[in-house]
Protein backbone atom coordinates (compact mmCIF):
# COMPACT_ATOMS: atom_id res chain seq x y z
CA UNK A 1 0.00 0.00 0.00
CA UNK A 2 3.15 2.67 0.86
CA UNK A 3 3.81 2.18 -3.45
CA UNK A 4 0.86 3.50 -4.09
CA UNK A 5 1.10 5.20 -7.57
CA UNK A 6 0.71 8.92 -6.90
CA UNK A 7 -2.08 11.13 -7.83
CA UNK A 8 -1.23 14.19 -9.13
CA UNK A 9 -3.76 16.16 -6.89
CA UNK A 10 -4.11 19.58 -7.76
CA UNK A 11 -3.13 21.93 -5.30
CA UNK A 12 -5.02 24.45 -2.88
CA UNK A 13 -5.09 27.65 -4.20
CA UNK A 14 -2.42 30.08 -2.61
CA UNK A 15 -1.68 33.78 -2.86
CA UNK A 16 -0.44 34.16 -6.46
CA UNK A 17 -4.95 33.37 -7.64
CA UNK A 18 -6.18 35.29 -5.00
CA UNK A 19 -8.19 37.76 -5.14
CA UNK A 20 -6.17 40.38 -2.36
CA UNK A 21 -8.46 41.05 0.46
CA UNK A 22 -8.67 43.71 2.25
CA UNK A 23 -8.25 41.35 5.90
CA UNK A 24 -4.98 39.95 4.35
CA UNK A 25 -3.90 43.16 2.76
CA UNK A 26 -4.38 45.28 5.85
CA UNK A 27 -2.94 42.33 8.10
CA UNK A 28 0.57 41.94 5.97
CA UNK A 29 1.06 45.70 6.00
CA UNK A 30 0.77 45.85 9.95
CA UNK A 31 3.60 43.23 10.02
CA UNK A 32 5.46 45.36 7.80
CA UNK A 33 4.76 49.13 8.70
CA UNK A 34 5.68 47.69 12.15
CA UNK A 35 9.17 45.78 11.53
CA UNK A 36 9.87 48.92 8.38
CA UNK A 37 9.82 51.60 11.29
CA UNK A 38 13.03 49.93 12.33
CA UNK A 39 14.75 51.86 9.64
CA UNK A 40 13.09 55.31 11.34
CA UNK A 41 14.25 54.47 14.61
CA UNK A 42 18.12 53.49 13.77
CA UNK A 43 17.96 56.93 11.53
CA UNK A 44 16.35 58.96 14.98
CA UNK A 45 18.63 57.54 17.03
CA UNK A 46 21.56 58.49 15.08
CA UNK A 47 20.39 61.97 14.36
CA UNK A 48 19.85 62.01 18.10
CA UNK A 49 23.77 61.00 18.89
CA UNK A 50 25.50 63.07 16.07
CA UNK A 51 23.60 66.28 18.03
CA UNK A 52 24.90 64.51 20.89
CA UNK A 53 28.71 64.30 19.50
CA UNK A 54 29.22 67.94 17.56
CA UNK A 55 27.57 70.45 15.59
CA UNK A 56 29.51 69.50 12.23
CA UNK A 57 28.13 66.06 12.57
CA UNK A 58 24.93 67.35 13.31
CA UNK A 59 25.23 69.35 10.46
CA UNK A 60 25.69 66.41 8.36
CA UNK A 61 22.83 64.14 9.62
CA UNK A 62 20.44 66.57 9.79
CA UNK A 63 21.39 67.35 6.35
CA UNK A 64 20.91 63.78 4.95
CA UNK A 65 17.55 64.15 6.79
CA UNK A 66 16.37 67.29 5.20
CA UNK A 67 17.82 65.59 1.98
CA UNK A 68 14.77 64.55 -0.71
CA UNK A 69 15.73 60.79 0.32
CA UNK A 70 15.86 61.63 3.76
CA UNK A 71 12.42 63.27 3.56
CA UNK A 72 11.04 60.53 1.47
CA UNK A 73 12.11 57.95 3.98
CA UNK A 74 10.66 60.37 6.97
CA UNK A 75 7.24 60.72 5.33
CA UNK A 76 7.51 56.98 4.50
CA UNK A 77 8.16 56.72 8.07
CA UNK A 78 5.58 58.65 9.36
CA UNK A 79 3.17 56.84 7.81
CA UNK A 80 4.43 53.49 8.76
CA UNK A 81 4.21 55.16 12.50
CA UNK A 82 0.18 55.63 12.42
CA UNK A 83 -0.80 53.03 10.30
CA UNK A 84 0.66 50.21 12.54
CA UNK A 85 -0.85 52.49 15.37
CA UNK A 86 -4.32 52.40 14.09
CA UNK A 87 -3.72 48.91 12.68
CA UNK A 88 -2.67 48.04 16.38
CA UNK A 89 -5.64 49.28 18.17
CA UNK A 90 -7.79 47.27 15.49
CA UNK A 91 -5.83 44.19 16.91
CA UNK A 92 -6.70 45.32 20.63
CA UNK A 93 -10.23 45.39 19.50
CA UNK A 94 -9.70 42.01 18.20
CA UNK A 95 -8.28 40.40 20.63
CA UNK A 96 -10.97 41.65 22.77
CA UNK A 97 -13.79 39.13 20.28
CA UNK A 98 -15.09 42.18 18.75
CA UNK A 99 -15.39 43.70 15.40
CA UNK A 100 -14.85 39.94 13.80
CA UNK A 101 -17.72 40.05 11.40
CA UNK A 102 -16.50 39.99 7.73
CA UNK A 103 -18.15 43.15 6.86
CA UNK A 104 -16.75 44.90 10.03
CA UNK A 105 -13.06 43.97 9.76
CA UNK A 106 -12.71 45.09 6.08
CA UNK A 107 -14.43 48.32 7.67
CA UNK A 108 -11.54 48.58 10.29
CA UNK A 109 -9.16 47.72 7.45
CA UNK A 110 -10.42 50.45 5.27
CA UNK A 111 -10.35 52.73 8.22
CA UNK A 112 -6.34 51.49 8.92
CA UNK A 113 -5.78 52.95 5.50
CA UNK A 114 -7.40 55.87 4.92
CA UNK A 115 -7.18 56.91 8.32
CA UNK A 116 -2.95 56.68 8.26
CA UNK A 117 -3.14 58.65 5.24
CA UNK A 118 -5.25 61.50 6.94
CA UNK A 119 -3.34 61.23 10.08
CA UNK A 120 0.25 61.53 7.81
CA UNK A 121 -1.30 64.54 6.34
CA UNK A 122 -2.57 66.48 9.23
CA UNK A 123 0.72 65.82 10.90
CA UNK A 124 2.36 67.70 8.13
CA UNK A 125 -0.37 70.83 8.97
CA UNK A 126 0.04 71.21 12.34
CA UNK A 127 3.22 70.31 13.46
CA UNK B 1 1.05 9.99 36.09
CA UNK B 2 -2.15 10.21 38.08
CA UNK B 3 -1.17 12.80 40.42
CA UNK B 4 -0.52 15.43 37.72
CA UNK B 5 -3.48 17.46 37.00
CA UNK B 6 -5.05 18.05 33.50
CA UNK B 7 -3.56 21.74 33.23
CA UNK B 8 -0.15 20.44 34.39
CA UNK B 9 0.17 18.17 31.62
CA UNK B 10 -1.33 20.57 28.84
CA UNK B 11 1.14 23.56 29.97
CA UNK B 12 3.64 24.27 27.24
CA UNK B 13 2.13 21.92 24.48
CA UNK B 14 0.49 24.43 22.52
CA UNK B 15 2.43 25.96 19.29
CA UNK B 16 4.45 28.38 21.26
CA UNK B 17 5.57 26.38 24.05
CA UNK B 18 5.25 29.47 25.98
CA UNK B 19 1.67 30.07 26.51
CA UNK B 20 0.21 33.60 25.85
CA UNK B 21 3.22 35.33 27.81
CA UNK B 22 4.31 36.92 24.00
CA UNK B 23 1.01 37.89 22.78
CA UNK B 24 0.11 39.51 26.37
CA UNK B 25 3.59 41.01 26.15
CA UNK B 26 2.67 42.85 22.63
CA UNK B 27 -0.77 43.82 23.89
CA UNK B 28 0.51 45.29 27.02
CA UNK B 29 3.58 47.56 25.13
CA UNK B 30 0.82 47.98 22.35
CA UNK B 31 -1.20 49.83 24.90
CA UNK B 32 1.63 51.64 26.55
CA UNK B 33 2.81 52.91 22.93
CA UNK B 34 -0.42 53.78 22.15
CA UNK B 35 -0.54 56.90 24.84
CA UNK B 36 3.16 57.56 24.11
CA UNK B 37 3.50 57.83 20.16
CA UNK B 38 1.11 60.29 19.36
CA UNK B 39 2.60 63.17 22.16
CA UNK B 40 5.96 61.45 20.91
CA UNK B 41 5.58 62.51 17.09
CA UNK B 42 4.05 65.97 18.33
CA UNK B 43 7.12 66.48 20.41
CA UNK B 44 9.65 65.20 17.33
CA UNK B 45 7.80 67.14 14.79
CA UNK B 46 8.92 70.24 17.05
CA UNK B 47 12.53 69.11 17.36
CA UNK B 48 12.57 68.15 13.66
CA UNK B 49 13.99 71.67 11.49
CA UNK B 50 15.58 73.53 14.52
CA UNK B 51 19.49 74.19 14.55
CA UNK B 52 22.04 72.23 16.27
CA UNK B 53 21.69 74.81 19.49
CA UNK B 54 17.65 73.96 19.58
CA UNK B 55 17.68 70.19 19.20
CA UNK B 56 19.89 70.49 22.30
CA UNK B 57 17.78 72.47 24.01
CA UNK B 58 14.42 70.79 23.52
CA UNK B 59 15.97 67.29 24.60
CA UNK B 60 17.22 68.89 27.61
CA UNK B 61 13.89 69.46 28.78
CA UNK B 62 13.32 66.62 31.49
CA UNK B 63 9.68 66.37 30.35
CA UNK B 64 10.74 65.77 26.59
CA UNK B 65 14.33 63.41 27.77
CA UNK B 66 11.96 61.34 29.71
CA UNK B 67 9.41 60.61 27.15
CA UNK B 68 11.84 59.97 24.70
CA UNK B 69 13.77 57.77 26.68
CA UNK B 70 10.43 56.34 27.36
CA UNK B 71 9.36 55.85 24.07
CA UNK B 72 12.90 53.92 22.89
CA UNK B 73 12.81 51.75 25.30
CA UNK B 74 9.46 50.57 25.24
CA UNK B 75 9.18 50.54 21.56
CA UNK B 76 12.56 49.14 21.31
CA UNK B 77 11.25 45.82 23.40
CA UNK B 78 7.62 45.81 21.48
CA UNK B 79 10.25 45.77 18.27
CA UNK B 80 12.20 42.66 19.12
CA UNK B 81 8.92 40.61 20.33
CA UNK B 82 7.63 41.48 17.26
CA UNK B 83 10.37 40.85 14.65
CA UNK B 84 10.70 37.60 16.09
CA UNK B 85 6.79 36.88 15.91
CA UNK B 86 7.76 37.78 12.07
CA UNK B 87 11.29 35.59 12.23
CA UNK B 88 9.39 32.66 13.17
CA UNK B 89 6.70 32.35 11.02
CA UNK B 90 9.28 32.77 7.90
CA UNK B 91 12.55 30.74 9.10
CA UNK B 92 13.30 27.61 10.51
CA UNK B 93 16.25 25.95 12.44
CA UNK B 94 19.79 28.13 13.21
CA UNK B 95 18.61 30.53 10.43
CA UNK B 96 16.11 31.12 13.15
CA UNK B 97 17.80 31.74 15.42
CA UNK B 98 20.59 33.47 14.20
CA UNK B 99 18.32 36.37 13.15
CA UNK B 100 16.14 36.20 16.59
CA UNK B 101 19.48 37.47 18.21
CA UNK B 102 20.29 39.45 15.31
CA UNK B 103 16.88 41.57 15.85
CA UNK B 104 17.10 41.64 19.83
CA UNK B 105 20.35 42.74 19.88
CA UNK B 106 19.75 45.72 17.18
CA UNK B 107 17.15 46.67 19.38
CA UNK B 108 18.92 47.13 22.43
CA UNK B 109 22.08 48.36 20.68
CA UNK B 110 19.32 51.03 19.12
CA UNK B 111 17.99 51.23 22.85
CA UNK B 112 22.11 52.11 24.19
CA UNK B 113 22.73 54.39 21.52
CA UNK B 114 19.73 56.60 22.03
CA UNK B 115 20.22 56.51 25.90
CA UNK B 116 23.56 57.50 25.69
CA UNK B 117 23.09 60.45 23.15
CA UNK B 118 19.95 61.59 25.50
CA UNK B 119 22.17 61.34 28.67
CA UNK B 120 24.89 63.70 27.12
CA UNK B 121 22.35 66.06 25.71
CA UNK B 122 19.97 66.22 29.19
CA UNK B 123 22.58 65.88 31.72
Amino acid sequence: MAETKRVVRPLSPHLQIYRPQMTAISSILTRITGNGMIVGAILMVWWLLAAATSPGYFAFVDGLLHSWIGKIILTGSLWAVWYHYLAGLRHLWFDAGRGLEIATAEKLGWACVIGSVVLTILTFFFI
Amino acid sequence: MRYLTDRKRAEGKGASHTGTEHHWYMQASGAALAFLVPVFVIALGRAFGRDHAGVLEFFARPHVAILTGLVLFVAMRHFAKGATMMIEDYARGSTRKALIIAAISLSYLITATGLFALARIAL
